[in-house]
């Protein structure tokens, strides 16, 4: 039996040595994005990997989540007569909350998995060390690249997200909970302010960065042939998670934490 | 030091954790010379390649490629120094998202800014140089048996005419005419470039035949380093185990006690 306090000791060593070499990475990779060349035929295409491939499965979460948040605030709401503040509430919680943080999640399980498979595998069959032989660096042709189509296309996935999210709620406010159309729609554009959509889209565009992050790093550093990319895999989805999910508290926390009362 | 060395190891080490890899190699490279290391699987050949390549740094030690020092160089320097290498990987390493010919244009493209055109003309060039027609050039490398693919890394390693090679078991996994094909190619394609080499082998065979100088990497150090022909007379009990293939011998016991 070890002992526990040594066994807590070499966790926190290597939490903290995991999170040395993540901001390593994240520095190299943020700087490599701002040195030429840019790649923009990859940014391109990694722009229609992460942005139009997620466009369905975006915008159902989206649909799905509005309709049914329309549905339970209408059922709360009607016990104090309070019915009508189901479009503001639905537009609020999809713009400010929802739209990014459940599109950035769905992305995250698509793409940051999709990049640490490619770039582990990549790196077990020494096709990352080739890169370096042909005089390429690897940040600048596959980091960076991944980086910035993200960090651009989140946002724009977030903006559909946020609009089908509305027409979810719309949709089953009018056709099944007997709102009026014209009101509701008043009401949401009433309720939704500057402030909401701007922090809406920079969420967006951090989530990117931490999806983009996640799947390059753990996809980069992978080794131990198809069980290590696997574990890079996983990984890299449940750090994106936790990462958007951390960074969605700190970004609401600073954006919002003044209002109220 | 000596001009003509074109690589040179000074006592480099390199361990990974409490595992020491490395553990003060010394090497010399002469220009226009092919240097085979021979050695068990996990003596580190890979790392020490790695290192000279600046993939991996060294815990300690020098070295020199062309008389600079490149442990110590700035990643400018660096890629200055790496464009003077070509390399083929043991299992290829081909991108799999490029078409064959664009993998062999990749350093001309990508690394010396050629535009696509000529790069592509180049790779066809040297597609055909290895003995595969200009059709090849348009599949993907996953299309291809494990021999083209070693001779499409082979292409890609010298196509942008490198004044340094490192081949890196060219001849694992292949049949043993492919890997004689493979051998022979390879010291066409040498002598073509009059280019310095360094291999990495396990394969008697090969490192015969494309072999100036062998030398043998063993637990981190190289035990032995002479003239190809000297190797069947080294007086090594190490050396004359592993070229002769045996079970028994020195290199065993030191297995059994891991």
């Amino acid at each position: 039996m070890r002992n526990p306090l040594a066994i807590i000791g070499q966790v926190v060593l290597a939490s903290l040595a995991e999170i040395g070499r993540l901001s390593k990475f994240s520095a190299t990779a943020i700087s490599s994005i701002f040195m030429p060349p840019v790649y923009w035929r990859h940014v391109l295409k990694q722009m229609w990997l992460i942005g139009y491939n997620s466009l369905p499965v975006v915008g159902l979460t989206a649909l799905f989540t509005g309709a049914a948040l329309a549905q339970q605030i209408y059922v709360g709401g009607s016990r104090f007569n309070a019915a009508s503040v189901v479009p503001g509430v639905v537009v609020i919680a999809i713009v400010r909350e929802l739209g990014p943080v459940l599109g950035g999640l769905m992305v995250a399980g698509r793409v940051s998995s999709a990049m640490a498979a490619e770039l582990g595998t990549m790196r077990v069959t020494e096709q990352i060390d080739a890169l370096v032989t042909l005089s390429t660096d690897p940040f600048k042709y596959l980091v960076a690249p991944r980086l910035i189509a993200a960090v651009i296309t989140l946002p724009l996935l977030v903006i559909i997200a946020n609009i089908i999210g509305v027409l979810g709620g719309y949709l089953i406010g009018t056709g099944r909970l007997g709102l009026n159309e014209g009101t509701y729609l008043q009401v949401t554009v009433d309720f939704l302010e500057r402030a909401d959509v701007i922090s809406s889209l920079v969420k967006a565009s951090v989530f990117g960065f931490f999806i983009a992050l996640m799947g390059s790093y753990h996809g980069y550093n992978s080794r131990g042939g198809a069980q290590g990319v696997g574990k890079a895999t996983t990984n890299a989805v449940v750090s994106a998670f936790i990462a958007i999910l951390l960074a969605n508290l700190i970004i609401t926390v600073i954006v919002f934490g003044g209002r109220g009362a | 030091m000596s001009t003509d060395l074109k690589i040179q190891l000074k006592d480099v080490h390199k361990g990974f954790g409490p595992k020491k890899v490395l553990q003060g190699i010394d090497l010399e490279v002469p220009k226009g010379q092919s240097v085979v290391i021979i050695g068990g699987s996990g003596t580190g050949k890979s790392v020490m390649l790695k290192c000279i390549l600046g993939i991996l740094n060294p815990d300690q030690g020098e070295i020199f490629v062309d008389g600079e020092d490149v442990t110590k160089f700035s990643s400018r320097a660096r890629k200055k120094t790496l464009a003077k290498f070509g390399m083929l990987f043991q299992g290829a390493a081909l991108f799999d998202s490029l078409p064959v010919w664009e993998n062999v244009a990749f350093g001309l493209i990508q690394g010396k800014g050629m535009n696509r055109k000529d790069a592509q003309e180049i790779a066809i060039e040297k597609l055909r140089r290895v003995g595969l027609g200009a059709d090849v050039g348009n599949l993907s490398p996953a299309e291809l048996s494990g021999g083209m693919q070693k001779r499409v890394g082979l292409a890609r390693a010298i196509a942008t005419e490198p004044e340094i090679i490192f081949f890196d078991e060219p001849t694992t996994g292949l049949d043993p005419i492919m890997a004689d094909v493979i051998n022979d190619l390879i010291v066409e394609c040498v002598k073509d470039l009059g280019a310095t080499t360094l291999s990495i082998t396990h394969d008697m065979a090969s490192a015969r035949k494309i072999a100036d100088r062998i030398a043998m990497l063993y637990h981190g150090k190289i035990i032995w380093d002479g003239a190809k022909d000297e190797i069947d007379s080294s007086g090594n009990d190490h050396v004359d185990q592993f070229i002769h293939g045996r079970a028994q011998g020195p290199i065993e016991m030191e297995l059994l006690k891991l």
